[in-house]
Parts: C-alpha cells; sequence; structure tokens
C-alpha cells in the first residue's frame, strides 16, 4: 500500500525537519542562554513580538537563503555543490526505520506506525550513518582549502573509529532481544520484568513473596544494557561531530573545519543535517534503549483492554496509538534535552583524547559488555529450572 | 513490466555507467573513488531485489560506507596523480585488465542464451541475518575462526610496522 507508506514518510519528514529541526536551533540557543545565565535569543521580532526568541529560526532562514552562495576559485565545481546533499540526505532517510509507534488495528485495517518495517532495521541504520561520512570527507577535500581538508580528515578518521565501537556497543541488545528489527525491539520493550524474578525462576525461593514479586522495572533497553547505553550514545553523538566531539569543526584550531568554505543555503544543509542528526539520535536511542513508544509499566494491551471496555475497540486503539506517539515524542524531546545539555557542558576534547576514548577505553568496555551479557544469559538459561 | 524489473534496469544502468566513470575518470582520483561508491550503492540496491538483505546491508555497510573512505582518505593525504607510475607498469596494468576483463565477457556470454536457472520459490527467511549466522557459526565455524586468527594476525603486522616507524 504505497497510500499509508507516502502519508508516514511525511508525516516523519514534516515533523523532524519541519518542526523539530527549527525548533531544536531555538533550543540550542535558549538552553545555552540559561544554562550560561544570559537572556538569549530576543532579538528577531514582527513588530515587538518576539514570541520567546521562536522567530530566530524563521530569521536564520531568510538570512541563509538570500545570502550569496559563493564556490571558492580552485575548488571542485561538481564536488562542491553536491557535499552538502551527501551530507544532509543520510540524516533524513535515517528516520525510514525508527517506530514511532506500534500496531494498531482498526475493523479491518492495521496500522504499523513505521515507514518501512524491515527485518534488518539496525543494519539499515548503520549502513545509512556509514555514508555520512562521504560528507565530510568531501566537503574538505572539494574546498581546495588547507583548514577544510584538515577538517574533513579528522571527521573521516573520528567517523570510522566510532562506526566499530558502536556497532559493538550495541550487539548486547542484539543478545537481550534476539532481533535486529527496531519494531520487534519496541514490542519486547512494552512490557515489565520482575526485578527478583530470577529468585522464582532458579528455585531459590518459591513462591516469591507478593512484596518482592511486586518490585517491577519496564523491559527497556537501559535497564538490561544501561553500560551498553552509555556507550551507544557516547559513540552516535561522536558521529554527529557536535562538541563536546566537535574537532573537525574546531573553530579554535582549524577556522570551521570542513564547511569553512561553504555560504548561505549549502552552509545552512550543514547546519540543519547537524540538527536533523540530533533528532535522529534521540529517535534510534528511544527506539532502541528508552522503550520506543511504550509507556512504562502500562502495556498497550492493558491500555487497550481497558478502554474498550467503554468506548469500544476502534476508539481504544485510537487512543492508544496517540498516546504511543505522543509518548514517542516526548522521550525524543527528553533525549535532545540530554544531547544539548552534555553539548552545553563538556568543552570539546583534543584530538588524541577522542581517538583515545575510542579506542582505549570505549572499544575494551564494549568488547567486555558482550562478553558478561552472553555469559549472563548462558547462566540464566542454565540456571532456570 | 513491474515495479521491481524497472527497479533493476535502473540500478544496473547506474551501476553500469558509474563503473565506466571510475574506470575512464583517471584524472580525478577522488571523482573515480566516488563513482565506486555510486557503483557499489547501485549494486546494494540489485542485492535487494534478490532479497539478499544482509548483502546488501553489508556491501553499503563494508564496502561503500568503510573501504572505499579509506581510499579516499589514501588519496586525499597522498595526492597521486597518473605520472606518478612508471609507463611500463601502465602498460602491463592495462593488458592485464584487458585479459582479465576479456575472460569474464566471454564466461558471461557463455551463459547467456537460456542458461538461467528456473526460479524458484524463496525459501522462508532466507538471505536474512539468521539464515547467514545459523550456516556461518555451525557449519563454517572452524574457517570463520581462522579468519579471525588471519585478520588478528595482520593487525598485529600493521601495529608493528607503523611502530617501528615511529620509534
Amino acid at each position: 500500500m504505497p497510500l499509508d507508506v507516502l502519508i508516514k514518510t511525511l508525516f516523519i519528514v514534516l515533523v523532524v525537519v519541519g518542526a523539530f529541526a527549527p525548533v531544536i536551533t531555538w533550543i540550542e540557543r535558549k538552553q545555552s542562554a540559561v544554562m550560561q545565565d544570559r537572556v538569549g535569543a530576543n532579538r528577531a521580532n514582527v513588530m515587538g513580538v518576539t514570541i520567546l526568541g521562536l522567530l530566530h529560526p524563521l530569521a536564520d532562514v531568510i538570512k541563509l537563503i538570500t545570502k550569496e552562495d559563493v564556490v571558492p576559485a580552485g575548488a571542485n565545481r561538481t564536488m562542491h555543490l553536491i557535499a552538502p546533499l551527501i551530507a544532509a540526505i543520510p540524516s533524513i532517510i535515517a528516520f525510514a526505520v525508527i517506530p514511532y509507534g506500534g500496531v494498531y488495528h482498526f475493523g479491518g485495517t492495521t496500522v504499523n506506525l513505521v515507514v518501512a518495517d524491515v527485518d534488518w532495521g539496525v543494519l539499515y541504520l548503520f549502513a545509512i550513518g556509514s555514508l555520512a561520512t562521504y560528507g565530510t570527507v568531501l566537503s574538505g577535500w572539494a574546498s581546495n582549502n588547507n583548514w577544510a581538508l584538515l577538517g574533513s580528515l579528522r571527521g573521516s578518521a573520528q567517523m570510522i573509529s566510532y562506526e566499530v565501537t558502536m556497532g559493538l556497543s550495541i550487539v548486547g541488545i542484539f543478545m537481550c532481544f534476539g532481533t535486529l528489527k527496531l519494531t520487534d525491539m519496541a514490542f519486547a520493550q512494552d512490557a515489565t520484568f520482575r526485578v527478583f524474578g530470577f529468585l522464582e525462576a532458579f528455585g531459590w525461593l518459591t513462591p516469591l513473596p507478593a512484596w518482592l514479586s511486586w518490585v517491577q522495572l519496564p523491559m527497556w533497553g537501559v535497564v538490561l544494557q544501561p553500560l551498553g547505553f552509555v556507550l551507544f550514545l557516547t559513540c552516535i553523538m561522536a558521529e554527529n561531530k557536535r562538541p563536546p566531539f566537535d574537532i573537525p569543526e574546531g573553530e579554535s584550531e582549524i577556522v570551521a573545519g570542513y564547511f569553512m568554505e561553504y555560504s548561505g543555503m549549502r552552509f545552512g544543509l550543514f547546519y540543519m543535517s547537524e540538527f536533523i542528526e540530533v533528532v535522529v539520535i534521540a529517535g534510534i536511542v528511544t527506539a532502541i534503549f528508552l522503550g520506543g513508544w511504550s509507556i512504562p509499566w502500562l502495556s498497550s494491551a492493558q491500555i487497550v483492554a481497558h478502554v474498550s471496555a467503554t468506548f469500544g475497540d476502534g476508539f481504544a486503539n485510537g487512543f492508544c496509538m496517540l498516546l504511543h506517539v505522543l509518548t514517542f515524542f516526548a522521550k525524543v524531546i527528553g533525549m535532545i534535552w540530554l544531547q544539548m545539555t552534555i553539548r552545553w557542558t563538556l568543552p570539546r576534547f583534543r584530538y588524541d583524547q577522542v581517538m583515545d576514548l575510542c579506542w582505549k577505553i570505549m572499544l575494551p568496555l564494549s568488547l567486555a559488555n558482550i562478553l558478561v551479557t552472553g555469559a549472563v544469559i548462558l547462566g540464566i538459561q542454565g540456571l532456570t529450572r | 513490466m513491474t515495479t521491481s524489473l524497472l527497479f533493476f534496469y535502473f540500478f544496473a544502468a547506474v551501476a553500469l555507467i558509474s563503473a565506466l566513470g571510475m574506470v575512464l575518470n583517471t584524472r580525478n582520483t577522488v571523482a573515480a573513488a566516488m563513482c565506486l561508491v555510486a557503483t557499489m550503492l547501485s549494486l546494494a540496491g540489485v542485492y535487494l531485489l534478490l532479497d539478499a538483505y544482509l548483502i546488501a546491508a553489508i556491501q553499503v555497510l563494508v564496502y561503500a560506507g568503510a573501504i572505499v573512505v579509506l581510499f579516499v582518505f589514501v588519496v586525499m593525504l597522498l595526492n597521486l596523480r597518473s605520472d606518478a607510475f612508471p609507463p611500463s607498469r601502465q602498460v602491463l596494468s592495462k593488458a592485464l585488465a584487458v585479459v582479465l576483463g576479456g575472460y569474464v565477457m566471454w564466461r558471461f556470454l557463455k551463459l547467456l542464451p537460456g542458461m538461467l536457472p528456473p526460479e524458484k520459490p524463496i525459501p522462508a527467511g532466507f538471505g536474512g541475518y539468521e539464515a547467514v549466522a545459523i550456516e556461518l557459526f555451525t557449519r563454517w565455524v572452524l574457517p570463520f575462526e581462522v579468519t579471525s586468527f588471519l585478520l588478528l594476525a595482520a593487525i598485529v603486522g600493521a601495529v608493528v610496522l607503523a611502530k617501528r616507524r615511529l620509534d
């Protein structure tokens, strides 16, 4: 059914590119202002109305579109023109496999709130993410500028390095949920588990006392894989090249890095793709580690059962869908807030520190995480009676 | 004509054109590498049409996303030009390319008339990571582990070589 795919694609593109990305530029300014005790973005106005600085994204767009689009002499013209597109496209199409809602039944029709429900969703994300490197590499090379080339070399080395650790840090999650499909992961996380349930399963304490079996946690990735969550978040933020990992841009060292020769809307594309990536990162982390669209301690079956008793099945499914989509975007906003807080708290790492962190600390930790996860899963299987 | 056939012709055309672009573009090495990326991406598209999802993902992830990035990295650092190679070697490599290409072409042309096997229904889970992983870790586990040792040896060798120059 191409029509519903089209509608879902339009929805996600409009929400992410049309609504989230501009608002994030405002959040970036406003949150940094609050954190640094400044008044912050408050100048852009229409007849004196500023709406808390929310008009700044609009002013940005007008400014970027009306600026001259300069291609430096000596640059490779074709490459210079297409590099921003290569940087921006992967970040937008990554959202195709992220589920922003579950599966709902309306009479005969079934609504699955993901654009492409593929078995290899996580592989798709990694494949698309690995292509983002080309935007960085090409823009620096095509500009024919030493600072830009330095920036793109730094960027590509950093992105390739962190891709390795990012892939390994998430293997523990695959082992826990037994799938690479993002929609299945979200469904697996739409449940709770008894923290002390293992006592009963191993036959050490049967039956489990009521007050112990009352202690339940949502089966989220972050609960099952806390180390994996920290490693994955660090890696994926390093992939985005925002502070504290912004050595490819490093204003104090190499002017502006790989996009320093860009102006007008082509610079705007680099700028926008960074902010879109912030949303994509929030979406990926939410889908894999924070339960996706699920509401903690309240599974979709419970919601549908309770609501349909009084209002009917169709209304219950629609209500559940609305709640889930809102929950998903609330979590996404929370993750965006976390990324912004990290961005405005930590100073930029030195280049060797970034590489040391990746290869000497995070890579061994992610390997150890895989080993421990495997041992625990085997132990649980062995001890369960 | 079905949609998948249309997609096949599109991907095949892009693969062929960008492959030609890579081979014939001797002036600009980075552009040639980008043509190689385009070839690999369209090959990944062909794999997808053949239900080989894992191979398609690996094609993009490993070949287009990692190996060619390293190519570009090296090309950008070395800034090689075609006159950096002696003409005798150029003649040799061209002759070898013609012979190998001719051989591959000959084999393909022999296959062409009516030699394609009849279409078989695809078993469930074909081309996914699960089928490949089960084969890899049960039947082929020994070659798999031996390969990992080979890679480890290569990594250690690279570190030793690089360290000697540093010391």
